[in-house]
């Protein structure tokens, strides 16, 4: 029996803005820059829209807000489905986050004087929120909840760098203290990722160079990809090895770009997809999953428990899957990410990407845009955004002959959050 | 200590005030749960193994072994400037225990998963003292 939820919505219009250093323009803007250009490529107008859902970056200056801030700057009027999907605390100074964003939809509703409210949820999810937000608005689309919602995602951590020629580091971006362990100098996202990278190598025998041939696959794809930050710059296994360590076991090329911009998709039912201007794109699976426990341990993602779920959902199996966009905050992820959808056995992710089977002309098709560590880093809507344009058939000098299932997956923490997507051109 | 001290100093909250005043001793203690025996690191309320509330600050051997570690080649903080490369380690005591710390009197380039350690203590304030630790010859 079919799932109800199976091909019931779809992706129809995808809003890229501008990517990487990008300046001039605020998050709010590029924000309401990606929902016009979405609704533009969809051929609907900004009165279609009755949802709105927002995943604000790290430069928000109020995300506790930030639907209602992006639905005042767009004059959005009568929305059924409101909510601010929040980052995770683990990129935040806690303090600083929790207190704000624990009810976060909650404090939405009053702030925005909402009455009877059938849905409400703050998500904390951190990479996996892109296809969350999609999930969410795509069970509330189905079940007769509101019939047109814009997921959005847009930051701008990035400032211009200064006159004097003084270097603006995208690093500290993304840098924090945590209590007592920055006495140990022990800082950054980074550092958290590189103590696990370094487990998986203990166990499983991964290298340097298998870390490499992830970052020289997804530069391939970014070489055919001209929106790709990094799209002149070739790589080679050498230029890998001889760029600088960031944290060892990782080089600068393992670790994700920071971008500023915004992306937004338009999610809607079926019916209204057909009349839509561009190829639906429908979503035929979906599903989380969410390990716990130390990912020092598992050396999992959560794809793991999502991946079952998603694809009975979907009706499809493993083998359907034409091109496939993980999560990639780093090479590791997708080493990880691989073994854990079973493309590989689990520990084999390295020796699978060194046959240079992921890149392009390989039988298997992985970050075709060159992902967020070549492309750009709109956390997980860079995935997500990459199946759409597969699906649809508009990869350019990067498209994959065949196209009619794409797999999309979103990561957040270290390894904790997981959200798995499954995009077809047919709704069945 | 010849120059002041230029390295951000722990956040002694009070849920790890005991961890720290055993350090300044000398003494290195983890949580202990009074409901399974389960040691832990840091503080926490409640054992996620049991749920139990109850714990204790229980002394251990300060023995372990490197369970992980990433070698730190960015300046995030002034007081690390002169000292990069340098590794965090993850050491996991011989109760079972995970600790974030520093290796003293070993290079990067010779730190192993499963190495074993022992604790050492660093006075690097009149107020503070970091456990840290150091190769040990295995028994």
């Amino acid at each position: 029996m079919t799932h109800p939820l199976s091909g019931a919505t779809a992706i129809v219009g995808l809003g890229i803005t501008p990517q990487g250093r990008v300046y001039g323009n605020t998050p709010l803007g590029f924000a309401v820059d990606a929902v016009q250009l979405a609704l533009a490529d969809a051929g609907l107008e900004r009165g279609d829209l009755d949802g709105l859902l927002l995943n604000p970056g790290l430069a928000w200056a109020d995300m506790g807000m930030g639907s209602f801030q992006l639905q005042q700057a767009m004059g959005l009027r009568d929305l059924r489905l409101s909510a601010t999907m929040h980052l995770g605390g683990l990129l935040l100074n806690p303090g600083l986050a929790w207190a704000d964003m624990g009810m976060g939809s909650f404090q939405l509703q009053q702030a925005m004087g909402l009455r009877d409210l059938r849905l409400s949820a703050t998500m904390h999810l951190g990479g996996a929120t892109a296809c969350a937000m999609i999930q969410h608005a795509a069970q509330a689309i189905a079940a007769g909840l509101c019939t047109t919602v814009a997921c959005v995602f847009s930051d701008a951590p990035l400032k211009p760098p200064k006159p004097e020629g003084e270097r603006s580091s995208s690093g500290s971006a993304y840098g924090f203290v945590r209590g007592w362990e920055a006495a140990y100098g022990y800082f950054g996202v980074n550092a958290m990722y590189a103590l696990v990278a370094r487990r998986h190598m203990h166990r499983y025998g991964t290298t340097q160079d298998h870390l490499g041939a992830v970052a020289v696959a997804q530069r391939r794809w970014a070489n055919l990809s001209p929106a790709a930050q990094m799209h002149e710059q070739p790589l080679t296994l050498e230029d890998y090895h001889r760029s600088r360590w960031i944290v060892e076991p990782f080089h600068l090329f393992d670790c994700c770009l920071v971008s500023n911009g915004g992306l937004a998709v338009i999610v809607t039912g079926r019916e209204r997809a057909r009349e839509a201007r561009k190829p639906p794109v429908y979503i035929r699976g979906m599903a989380q999953g969410h390990l716990g426990g130390d990912p020092s341990d598992t050396l999992s993602s959560g794809a793991v428990l999502s991946r079952e779920p998603a694809f009975r959902m979907a009706g499809l199996t493993l083998r359907d899957v034409d091109v496939v966009e993980l999560y990639d905050c780093y090479t590791f992820t997708v080493l990880v990410t691989l073994e854990d959808y079973g493309f590989c056995p689990k520990g084999e992710g390295g020796p699978f990407a060194a046959e240079h089977v992921t890149g392009p002309g390989g039988r298997l098709a992985v970050n075709t845009g060159g992902g967020q560590l070549s492309s750009f880093y709109m956390w997980g809507m860079t995935p997500v955004s990459e199946g759409v344009i597969q699906v649809r058939g508009e990869g350019g000098r990067r498209q994959a002959a065949k196209h009619d299932v794409a797999l999309v997956s979103g990561n957040g923490g270290v390894l904790s959050t997981h959200s798995t997507l499954i995009l077809a051109r047919e709704p069945s | 200590m010849t120059a002041a001290y230029t390295k951000p100093l722990p956040q002694v909250t009070r849920e790890m005030a005991p961890f720290w005043e055993a350090a300044r001793r000398h003494q290195l203690v983890v949580q202990r749960c009074r409901g399974c025996g389960a040691h832990r690191f840091p503080a926490r309320d409640l054992c996620s193994r049991c749920l139990s509330r109850e714990a204790e600050w229980a002394p251990v051997s300060g023995r372990g072994a490197v369970f992980s570690y990433a070698v730190m080649h960015q300046v995030y903080h002034p007081g690390f400037a002169a000292e990069v490369p340098y590794a965090v380690v993850v050491i996991e005591l011989e109760e079972g225990a995970r600790l974030v710390s520093n290796l003293v009197g070993c290079p990067v380039g010779a730190i192993a998963i499963g190495m074993p350690v022992e604790a050492v203590f660093e006075d690097v304030t009149p107020e503070v003292t970091l456990p840290k630790f150091r190769p040990r010859a295995r028994r």
